[in-house]
């Protein structure tokens, strides 16, 4: 999903603002987020932390740089819940104006109406994301690579400011989890993971610092043998 | 529009998922504390003292580092594949998640509000000596920046170079001068 999620390489966001409180959870809210998050993976709202992930992307662009990253999780909190049919968005809302909220308040990445259309069964994937598969990973380290050039609809881990881009694998990790089915409770499909290593200047231009690479993890389906 | 909007959407689910019998406050009290006053760097910064002073023990963590935090059960977040990049005279590594916010919480805690902001994550792999600049992180132009993207399961850690004017004391003195920042890569020490 082309999301304002995939925010790597963009330009315009300007200085990084350090806290001066070095605690987590400076309002006991955040905590509270923090805290219905994890419940929710208890409750069997939340099923793997990809599909978590997704309901955090759905939410829409102004919401997701507005209201920070408990915001964020708060709005996927509620779009899960309203999904798994615990709990009514109108309730929430009802609540809130109880507390002394106001009705039209753009509240915490408010989900909006967009159901998830890949949704299908979802099975826990436990305690650990690593699989054991019996195929052979196709690169090796060394190898160069291209990251596809294009992404798709749904949840995937492929950043746009890769795509298209040619690297070299640094690492093999073993077989993970594929977020992109997982999340949308299409299986696990399993799928070797690699290190790629980009150099600066191919994903940037001339400008970029010669020797600076950027390295990032990314699955057997997002990559193509660089013919040469 | 209200004070804190947040807030109180955040305090209304609480308030029903406790009737719902899903959530105690007691839960979130305990969480809170947890990790505001409990689970931090001091992990991480364990492990790089240790490293700085045991060579075999810096050998298995820069090789398996998922092996040795596993066995060492750390509190705050289980870790799938942990590892650790060294600092060197030629590379200087920086951690970040351009996706979401992908943080080792086993070692370092719960991330800083700024590693979340969509600055960090917008402009730390595309400018990279301009982030660390701005944390008073000057890398010479000799030496190669590493920026590491989180984006699936394997979270980073960078193991920091020991300062040169530091005596390899104890393992704790010495863990009491790693800072936080310093493991994500954003400064020196």
């Amino acid at each position: 999903m082309d999301g304002i999620h995939d925010l790597g390489g963009k330009e315009g966001f300007g200085a990084i603002a350090r806290e001066s409180d070095p605690r987590p959870f400076p309002t006991r809210w955040e905590g509270a987020v923090f805290s219905i998050i994890r419940t929710l993976y208890g409750a069997g709202v939340t099923h793997n932390t990809d599909q978590f992930r997704h309901a955090i992307e759905r939410i829409d662009p102004i919401s997701y740089l507005q209201d920070g990253y408990y915001g964020r999780w708060l709005g996927a909190a509620e779009t899960l819940l309203v999904e798994a049919g615990v709990l009514e968005q109108a309730e929430i809302t009802a609540r809130a104006v109880s507390l002394g909220a106001a009705p039209g308040d753009r509240i915490a990445a408010r989900p909006q109406a967009q159901p998830d259309v890949f949704a299908g069964d979802y099975p826990s994937t436990g305690t650990t994301a690593a699989r054991r598969v019996d195929n052979a990973p196709i690169f090796g380290v060394g190898d160069r690579v291209h990251a596809a050039a294009t992404g798709h609809n749904g949840h995937t881990r492929l950043p746009a400011y890769v795509r298209g881009k040619a690297g070299t694998v640094f690492a093999h990790h073993g077989a993970w989890v594929y977020p992109d089915t997982n999340a949308h409770g299409r299986g696990e499909a399993p799928q070797h993971l690699y290190t790629v290593q980009f150099e600066a200047a191919v994903l940037w231009g001339e400008g970029a610092a010669s020797g600076d690479v950027v390295c990032i993890d990314l699955f057997e389906p997002y990559l193509e043998n660089t013919s040469s | 529009m209200s004070e804190n909007p947040a807030a109180l959407r955040a305090e209304a689910l609480e308030s029903l998922l406790i009737e719902r019998g899903l959530l105690t406050t007691e839960a979130v009290d305990e969480i809170i504390v947890r990790y505001n006053e409990r689970v931090g760097p001091m992990n991480g910064a364990n492990l790089v003292a240790r490293a700085w002073t045991d060579p075999e023990f810096k050998a298995r963590l820069l090789s398996d580092a998922t092996a040795v935090v596993n066995e060492l059960g750390f509190e705050g977040g289980q870790v799938d594949k942990l590892v650790v990049v060294e600092n060197t005279a030629e590379v200087h590594n920086v951690v970040v998640c351009t996706l979401c916010s992908c943080y080792p919480w086993a070692v370092l805690g719960l991330p800083p509000k700024w590693y979340k902001d969509p600055a960090y994550r917008s402009r730390v792999v595309r400018e990279p000596r301009a982030v660390l600049a701005e944390f008073g992180t000057e890398v010479p132009a000799e030496k190669a920046v590493r920026v590491w993207d989180s984006s699936a399961e394997v979270r980073y850690m960078v193991l920091p170079e020991m300062p040169r004017d530091w005596a390899l004391e104890d393992t704790d003195t010495l863990a009491g001068g790693v800072s936080r920042d310093s493991m994500i890569g954003v400064t020196v020490l």
